[in-house]
């Protein structure tokens, strides 16, 4: 026997945790991993739930098994894109990355990128 | 009390330890090592909630895979080894991305805490019949009713795949060009 609201309470910490790193951090690897914790606490109450209906056809671990799938997948995807961003830019500041943004730099009272001399080549 | 909720309590705390940690760090390193902690411990958490197959593809995938793609991401970007002012938003973004994140997740709590109450599930003793069949209904299960899906998974990893590729890339006679649009 397992309570099951432990498992549920661990879930929303990882969510707040995720959304914390989602939200506080401007280095877009450690946005990444934010959005890792909030996959997991959706993994962990896919789980929870699979263990609570005690489903025969384990629908819960399985969509898990297809959350991690897709999470492999985006990862890569986003390691390819923060890596295009750093070799056009030379950093990975998500505030300073604005060229699609409404506002320009100087707007928002942020303080101008460097240089384009210090973009690695 | 059981041994089962025991375990998960150790564990759960680990995780939900790290995570935090893994989000407030100020190294970038050190987060990302945080979040293999908490990761492999929630591997751990799966394990106590009986879905052995889940944690193991947890610990190959995630701690395996996702974790040495992010690691590598931090030193393709050349971080910065030691404590950095910069990764962090300014202290009133993060203190309302904190505020944010704590109503959300209290929110949450509220409703799922309220939906499952006090009420406790069999997974099944260690050992039991129960327990030692718990992989054959979840792979009749996928390669049955969830075969399709899965296979346009498959399809999915080939095309992230290929995209990150193309992404990555650099077209030749590109080496040379000054520091991306001006």
């Amino acid at each position: 026997m397992i309570h099951l609201w432990p498992a549920v309470l661990l879930a929303c910490v990882l969510v707040g945790a995720g959304l914390f790193g989602v939200l506080a951090r401007r280095n877009a690897v450690l946005v990444l991993i934010g959005l890792e914790l909030l996959l997991n606490a959706a993994n962990l109450l896919l789980v929870t739930f699979d263990a609570a209906y005690a489903d025969r056809l384990h629908s819960g671990q399985v969509l898990t098994l297809f959350v991690i799938t897709v999470a492999a997948a985006e990862v890569g995807i986003a390691l390819a894109v923060v890596l295009l961003l750093f070799r056009r830019r030379g950093d990975v500041d998500l505030r300073r990355a604005r060229e699609l943004g409404e506002a320009s730099a100087e707007d928002a009272g942020i303080p101008p990128e460097p240089a384009a001399s210090a973009a690695p080549r | 009390m059981t041994t089962r909720d025991v375990l998960f309590a150790l564990l759960g705390l680990l995780t939900a330890a790290s995570a935090v940690l893994s989000v407030v760090s100020r190294q970038v390193v050190h987060a990302a090592l945080w979040l293999v902690t908490a990761l492999g411990a929630l591997a751990g958490c799966y394990l106590v909630l009986g879905a052995e197959v889940v944690a193991l593809v947890q610990v190959l995938v995630y701690v395996g895979a996702v974790v040495v793609l992010v690691l590598f991401a931090l030193m393709l970007t050349r971080a910065p080894i030691g404590r950095s002012p910069d990764v962090d938003n300014p202290r009133l973004a993060r203190a309302a991305a904190g505020v944010v994140s704590v109503v959300g997740a209290g929110l949450l709590a509220v409703l799922l805490v309220g939906v499952v109450g006090g009420s406790a599930v069999d997974v099944g003793a260690a050992g039991s019949e129960q327990a030692r069949s718990a992989a054959q209904p979840l792979a009749r299960s996928l390669f049955g009713s969830w075969v399709l899906p899965f296979e346009l998974l498959s399809l999915l990893l080939l095309a992230a795949l290929v995209a990150a590729l193309v992404l990555s890339r650099t077209p030749d006679g590109d080496e040379n060009r000054s520091g991306g649009p001006q």
